[in-house]
């Protein structure tokens, strides 16, 4: 096994400046190491940070303190200090992020929105499509809707639609940020089977699942976290 | 690897006002650089100073020329400056009426800039500025209109494509989607993100809007009384905005 993040000594703080300046601290000190194969599921109370810590491993939250080294192209890259054109290269090709709200940019469809991630990484429009229309297929969004663009979707159209896009592209990492809320049983089902098959492929995975079942068909172990 | 372009310590008075201070940034190649902030922030200044339409007061801006690597374009020669603007630089103005000129027709709008850099074949410049067209999606039986009879959004349309037909490698634009109603700007917004992507363009983007700037930019800068508050990753700055200013900015917005 392969160390793929490695998290020192992290801080996190939010200050609302709007707001007579109050600080909200989240964590402090947190350490985190997560191996190709395995899922580390963040637990805790609500409020705990786990989302926060997600979102600081993706570089979309800006730590006061420590380090996120990243395994990228076979060198560490930290993730808190290195510059923003460094860290979209590392989303890339290594750091793939599920959340359960897809942003839709008018007027791509959703085909193409899945396929997105594939092309940037120089796959041809083809290929990308194929593997686009298979994951959409799995999650079971009719091919009809394939070429709309998904901001007229439904909320659960979007949340696959973003699913598929978050596994396109068979990142080393994924980042999963509760991608089975309000999924019902059979679309679970087949994220759980995602999940599976990207542990098997070797990627290092680190999710927030609120529900037991997800939880346990998927974790190989529980990072847990306290408020 | 070299940057595209370099700024340090740009700063740029109006007698005893300040424009812009202090400004110091490198930008990569293809990589696009949002300025946000309120009205009389700096940004149109800034931006001014960075494609070389207003000198600064003080600090050097530097552009990766193919002859002779980073040079200062302010201690350019005039004519070289000239030069620079028409084959490596474009530039779309909010008002696609100060890009274009309204009394010739929108195929000779395009293939002026190809004449500009020495294109003589009519029939060759023609093609070529249908294909443009074509690309920012103006009906080719328009080619022989003038712009006068063209919309707000084809306009502009029309001048992205004049900016675009030589592969300028960076390109500035100043509030490219202001004045326009939402569903051309959609329309404008998808266009300029593909076109970015596809031919690899580096650009700094002037806006005021945050979602234009999330749509387009990987960065940001955020500038408040000519200078700059904060800077990062665009989500990152957008999400988890850390300066009082760029707080107030992203809280500001109205959700529809």
């Amino acid at each position: 096994m392969t160390v793929m993040i490695e998290v020192a000594a992290l801080s996190k703080s939010y200050v609302l400046h709007t707001q007579g300046g109050v600080e909200i601290p989240v964590f402090a000190g947190a350490a985190l190491s997560v191996g190709t194969g395995e899922c580390v599921t963040l637990h805790g109370p609500s409020g705990a940070g786990k989302s926060t810590l997600l979102r600081c491993l993706y570089g979309n939250c800006k730590p006061d303190a420590g380090a996120i080294r990243v395994r990228h192209e076979g060198a560490a890259v930290d993730i808190a200090s290195a510059a923003p054109r460094v860290v979209l290269e590392v989303r890339k090709r290594t750091l793939g992020y599920v959340s359960q709200f897809l942003r839709a940019i008018p007027r791509v469809p959703a085909l193409d929105v899945v396929a997105e991630p594939l092309r940037a990484l120089g796959v041809d429009a083809e290929a990308a499509r194929t593997r686009a229309g298979e994951l959409l297929a799995r999650l079971r969004i009719p091919e009809r809707m394939w070429h709309l663009a998904p901001a007229t979707f439904s909320g659960g159209e979007q949340q696959r639609v973003n699913i598929a896009r978050g596994f396109a592209a068979r990142h080393p990492i994924l980042l999963l940020d509760e991608p089975t809320a309000s999924l019902d049983a059979r679309n679970r089902a087949v994220v759980i089977d995602l999940i599976g098959q990207a542990k098997d492929e070797g990627a290092a995975l680190v999710g927030v699942f609120h529900d037991d079942e997800v939880r346990e068909a998927v974790s190989t172990r529980i990072h847990s976290m306290q408020g | 690897m070299t940057p595209l372009l370099r700024v340090s310590g740009l700063t740029r008075m109006y007698g005893g006002r300040v424009g812009c201070k202090d400004v110091s940034f490198e930008l990569w190649p293809g990589e696009v650089m949002g300025i946000v902030g309120e009205s009389g922030s700096g940004k149109t200044t800034l931006l001014g100073c960075l494609s070389a339409r207003l000198d600064p007061s003080s600090g050097t801006v530097e552009y990766d020329t193919r002859e002779d690597g980073l040079t200062d374009i302010h201690a350019l020669s005039e004519p070289r400056r000239r030069m620079l603007m028409r084959t490596d630089w474009g530039i779309v103005h909010q008002n696609p009426r100060d890009g274009l000129r309204m009394g010739v027709s929108a195929g000779a709008n395009v293939g002026e800039r190809l004449m500009a850099v020495g294109a003589r074949h009519y029939g060759a410049i023609r093609a070529q500025a249908g294909e443009w067209l074509r690309k920012v999606e103006i009906d080719a039986e328009r080619i022989d209109d003038l712009p006068l009879t063209f919309s707000g959004g084809m306009l502009q349309r029309l001048q992205i494509a004049r900016n675009l037909v030589t592969h300028p490698r960076l390109i500035f634009m100043d509030e490219p989607t202001g004045g326009l109603d939402v569903s051309v700007q959609a329309r404008l917004l998808d266009l300029l993100r593909r076109l970015v992507t596809d031919l690899g363009l580096a650009a700094v983007v002037v806006t005021h809007d945050l979602a234009v700037a999330r749509l387009l930019a990987h960065r940001l800068m955020v500038m408040r009384r000519g200078e700059v508050v904060e800077t990062g990753l665009t989500d990152q700055v957008l999400d988890d905005p850390h300066h009082p200013y760029t707080q107030l900015l992203v809280s500001s917005v109205l959700q529809p």
